[in-house]
Order: C-alpha cells, then structure tokens, then sequence
C-alpha cells in the first residue's frame, strides 16, 4: 500500500479524493424539518424521515442516512406545516350580496412518494391546490345568505370546505390541516358604498332619536315643575280664595302700572271718575 | 512537473507523518500491538508498514524514531513546491492544531442565556434541549445548537393608524380596526421543527381570528364595550388555531390599540355625539327652569302665606290698608285725568290713548 503511494503519488491522490467522494455521497444528513426521497435513476425507492404523528422529534427517522452514492440521489420535501395563501376570490351569497373573501389553508405532505409522482414539488402542488381551494370556498359560501357568510365558522363551513380539498389533495399525499377566511370584505364600488350610506343613515336616524329624545326629556321635566308650582300654589292660595283674589289684584296694578324690577310699562294715562271707589272720599260726603 | 512532485511528496509526506484523518486505510484493526508513545495517529500503525520498518531494523523504537526522522526529511526537502524547513512545518502544525482546539472549545461548549435554550440536533435529528448554563455538545459537524429565546416577548402589529383595516363587523357595519398581537416561543422544538414559516403563520392566523370574533359583535360592541371580550376571545382562540398546527408558540395577549369607524361615515357618527350633547343640553335647560320655577312658586307661596297670618288678625285694615298702598303707588307714577261732572265730555288726546290704552284700575 505504501510503496504503492510512493511510486504513484498522483494517482494515489486521485484515488483518495475520490474514495473520499465515494464515501462522502453515501452518506447524507437528514434534518428534522425534511422528508426525503432516494430515487435511483429516478426511480424513487425509499423514503426517509416520513411524516408520522405518532412520532416525537429525536426517535427516528431524522439523523444519517446512506445512499448508493451517483446511482441514487436523495429528493427533499418539507415535514412542516406550509401555506397555501390564496388570492382574492369573490363569492356570490345566495340572496346575490357579492363579497370578496381572502383564504389560506395549511397543509403538511403526509405521503411523501405520492406527492413526488404527483407533483415533485412544493410548488407544484400549491400551484394545483390553490384554484381547489377557490372553487371550494366559492361553492361552499354560494350556498349561503350574505348575513352567515361573515360568520362562516358558526356553521361548519370551513370544515366542509377542509374536507372538499382534502378529498383532492390526498391524491397529492398531502394533508389540509386548516382553512381559514383570512379577510372577508365587501368589493370596492357599490356594494362598500351602499354600506356606508346604510351606516350613515343609520347614525342620522340614532342622532335624531336621540334630539328626540333629550326634547321629550326635557318637556316632561318642565311639566312636572309646572305642576309642582300649581300644587304650591294651590296649597297655599287654596286657603282663601277671596283675599288671594285681592292680593294678586294688588300685585297685577302695581306690575302693570309700574312694572317691577326687569320690566318697566309703557307710560299710561288714567281717566278717574269721581264716582270711583278709590276717590269717594273726594266728594266730602 | 515540478509542482506535481512537489505536491506529490508533500502528499507522500503527510500520509507517512500519519497525521491526516484517513491517512492509514481502513481495517487495520490496529489491536494486535500497543501503540507506541510516539505514536501520533488514532489508529497506530499498519501490521504492514509495522512489517517492513521491523525488517529494516529489528528494533521497534529505533525504527520509529528513523521513521520519524525520515519524514521530516521527506517533508522538510521534498523537491521545490516542498515546505523549506522542519521549524515552518512545526508552525503549521501548531497552528492547525490551534484552530482545531479552539474549533473544538467553540464547538463543544455552549452558552445558554437564562431566556434562551439550546435546541441540540445531532446530524440534523432532534437529540435533547439545553438548558440555561453551559452545555457541552459533540463538535460542531455532529451536533449544532440553535439557541432559541423563549422569554422574548414578540410583537405583530396589524393595521395601522395610517392605513384602514376594514372589517365586517356582525350587524353588517363596517369597523376599521388595529390591533397588536403579543406572542412567545414556549416549546423550541415545535417551533423549530413544525412551521414553515411561524412567523406568518402567526400573523395569518390572528387575521383570521380576529376578522372570525368581530364578525360576531356589533359594531357598537366593538367599537366600545366589548373590546375587552374580543381581545380575550382572539387569543384563546388563536392559542387553540396554533396549538391545532403544534406551533410551540404561546400567545401572551391581544390588544386593540384602535376601533373607529371607517373615515367615510366618521361624520355621521360625529352627528350622533353632537345629538347626544345637543339632548344633553335640552335636558339641562330644562332643569334649570324647573329649579327656577320652584323657586319662585315656593317663594309667592311663602309671601302670600305671611300675608294671609297678618290679614287673618285683621282682615278689614289690612285689606283697606293694602288697597290704598297699592293704588297711592300705581297712581303716583302715572298720568291721572278726573272728569268731574257725569255730563261733561272732556277732549281726549287720541294719539296718547293710542299709544297707552285706558284701564279700569279697581271697581
């Protein structure tokens, strides 16, 4: 072995850079986050690192795994839980109300080999969900009143709509884990516009209710004092009528004819008649 | 040619110096002699070269230490690429073995801050999680730490003061809504291994919760007293949504920082406040005169009251007494004509009684 390296050193070291290659690309670390697949000229024959819930991290699966190094290469795909964000679709209510809805599902490939013959890619099978997921959400809304399509959740309509695009994506070895409604918005246009002039309206009529209101308040409030002030008057007046007759007499002249302290009366001329009561004395009878 | 011997002898040097990693081939066992003290290589010599250095000189150590020597020769003036001198091939050497030392010392221990914790994969699958203090790991190709701080409180924020968020609000009004949303790392490994991107999910899903709990409120609600219900709401519920997709994330709070109406309609609901005060001031105005009102009828009472004790002693003075006050006072002011004689008609000034007609003072 030595004399053979002394007498050939060149080629020694082409032979050690290589077994160091060979050596090398048998071997291939898998991370946690990774699924693989070793296909041998592409044809895929084993799978490392599947999902299985029932797995925790650290047991098996993740960790070093062999390849036969050129014949076989070793395909990635992700263990997490991905996105598929979906584009604005607008869904028509049953009662022809339009709104604009915003969703995202995610999803996690549950059978790596049958997502690789289905799609090889992430991508791929995003891009093939992604109109799934629409037409779901536009069948599953379509179906229902304007008024339950802002509370989809109330009525079992994302899990429908789970279970539509699951039936499609398990044919891509992958699983929905969860469809949400991300935004749920009235189009711009008319229908935001209507909107906005009902919930004018709507505030106009409460700010005159309102007016309306406090003016109600505000009578009953003078009527009962009015009628606190007839009760004291009463009580008070009510024990003798015939001098209150004269004492309010007394003070209705002198207010009319002299004014009191806010007002003073326009100047008056009094034509007397002798026969007047206050003047009888004036006769010397 | 010159380099390629050159690089030759520094190779024939460095695999008979025993120092390379797989310098020595595979399956020498080397159990069937105790390696010797000069010995550098892990694995002792092969049985082969063993062999042949015994047959060279008999002696095991006298060998080795020719060997030795003949490898520094070989190294030291190995053709012109070769190194120049034994003294510079120590200095590599020292160095080389300085930086694998300190790769090693760097590698191995880990320093784990009070908030963070080190999450250990060993050729990339889970092995444990370190805790604060030093950790000690395999070297760095076999074991890598991420170092995940799990006190740090993260914040998204979503909507803005500057831009509207609308949302539907239950009664099918529109709120602009923005809000905060306060998160932490409560299981590393989770968090590391289960989402693609955590961080958008996160925000996804607090859009969604949120967007799912106001659509269940009125706008009155969400605008005003049930802002406290709703942030409690999204995130128990986004704490469920994210334990569902095992996120390792704990949400610490929700928080709206803003719930107006939309700049549309603010408007109309300015009206309505003005309307509120506007009734406000109605009401007021109102008590006002009823306290007035009260007064005052308390006020005649009580006069007319003393009055009348006084009157009720003496009723015929009092009432004599009151009239002529009353009528020297009205009297006194005012222009005062007395026609004598039944029969005469005296001139009246037209223009005067015009201006201020005559009144019948008493019977």
């Amino acid at each position: 072995m030595t004399g053979f390296v002394r007498r050939h050193p060149l080629m020694s070291g082409i032979i050690a850079i290589f077994a160091l290659f060979l050596v090398m690309s048998s071997f291939t670390v898998v991370p946690e986050t990774r699924q693989g697949i070793v296909v041998r000229f592409g044809k895929p024959v084993r799978i490392v690192n599947s999902y299985d819930v029932k797995r925790p991290f650290g047991s098996v699966g993740a960790g070093i795994a062999w390849r036969i190094p050129i014949a076989e290469n070793v395909v990635w795909l992700d263990k997490r839980v991905r996105d598929i964000d979906m584009e604005r679709q607008q869904v028509l209510s049953t009662d022809q109300l339009r709104l604009e809805v915003d969703a995202f599902a995610r999803y996690r490939i549950v059978d790596p080999l049958r997502m690789y013959i289905a799609a090889r890619t992430e991508d791929r099978v995003e891009t093939a969900l992604r109109p799934i997921l629409g037409s779901q959400l536009r069948n599953e809304l379509g179906k229902r009143p304007f008024a339950s399509l802002l509370s989809p959740e109330r009525e079992g309509v994302m899990e429908n709509i789970q279970a539509g695009l699951n039936r499609v994506a398990h044919q891509y070895g992958v699983e929905i884990v969860d469809v949400r409604i991300k935004k749920a918005d009235l189009p711009d246009g008319t229908p935001l516009q209507s909107a906005y002039n009902r919930m004018i309206t709507a505030r106009q009529q409460e700010a005159r209710s309102i007016r309306a209101e406090g003016a109600k308040r505000a009578q009953i409030i003078r009527a009962e004092a009015d009628a606190d002030a007839a009760k004291t008057y009463a009580a008070s007046f009510g024990k003798d009528a015939a001098f209150y007759d004269f004492y309010r007499a007394m003070q209705s002249y002198q207010i009319t004819f002299l004014g009191d302290a806010n007002n003073k009366p326009a100047p008056t001329t009094v034509i007397l008649s002798p026969q007047n009561d206050y003047l009888k004395e004036f006769s010397g009878r | 040619m010159s380099i390629f011997s050159g690089l030759g002898a520094l190779g024939r040097g460095l695999f008979s110096d025993n120092k390379g990693p797989w310098g020595q081939a595979p399956g020498d066992g080397g159990g069937d002699e105790p390696p010797s003290g000069g010995n550098q290589g892990p694995w002792g010599d092969t049985p082969k070269r063993r062999r042949r250095a015994d047959q060279a000189s008999g002696n095991n150590i006298s060998s080795l230490d020719e060997w030795l020597q003949r490898s520094k020769q070989r190294l030291g003036g190995g053709g012109g690429g070769g190194l120049p001198e034994g003294a510079g091939g120590n200095l590599v050497k020292f160095a080389v073995l300085g930086i694998v030392v300190l790769w090693l010392l760097f590698t191995t221990m880990h320093r784990i801050a009070p908030e963070e914790r080190g999450v250990v994969t060993r050729f990339g699958r889970y092995s444990h999680t370190l805790t604060p203090g030093i950790g000690l790991t395999l070297p760095a190709p076999i074991d890598r730490v991420q170092k995940i701080d799990v006190e740090n409180i993260r914040e998204i924020n979503l909507g803005s003061a500057s831009e509207e968020t609308l949302m539907l609000t239950g009664d099918q009004n529109i709120i602009d809504i923005a809000y905060q949303v306060r998160w932490k790392i409560s299981d590393p490994e989770l968090f590391l291994f289960e989402l693609a991107q955590p961080e958008d999910t996160i925000k996804q899903v607090a859009e969604s919760v949120m967007r799912q709990v106001v659509a269940n409120v009125s706008l009155q609600g969400a605008m005003g007293a049930q802002r406290g219900v709703i942030e409690g709401l999204v995130a128990q519920e986004m704490q469920q949504t994210l334990d569902g997709y095992k996120a390792g994330v704990s949400i610490q709070g929700v928080a709206i920082r803003q719930a107006d109406p939309p700049a549309a309609v603010n408007d109309a609901f300015k009206e309505v406040t003005a309307a509120q005060q506007e009734a406000e001031s109605y009401v007021n105005q109102a008590t006002a005169y009823a306290l007035q009102l009260k007064q005052k009828a308390q006020g005649d009472a009580t006069a007319f009251d003393k009055v009348y004790e006084q009157y009720r002693l003496a009723p015929e003075v009092t009432k004599r007494r009151m009239y002529y006050e009353t009528m020297e006072r009205v009297l006194q002011g005012v222009d005062k004509t007395i026609v004598e004689a039944p029969g005469v008609n005296s001139y009246l000034p037209l223009n005067e009684l015009k201006r201020s007609p005559v009144r019948e003072p008493a019977q």
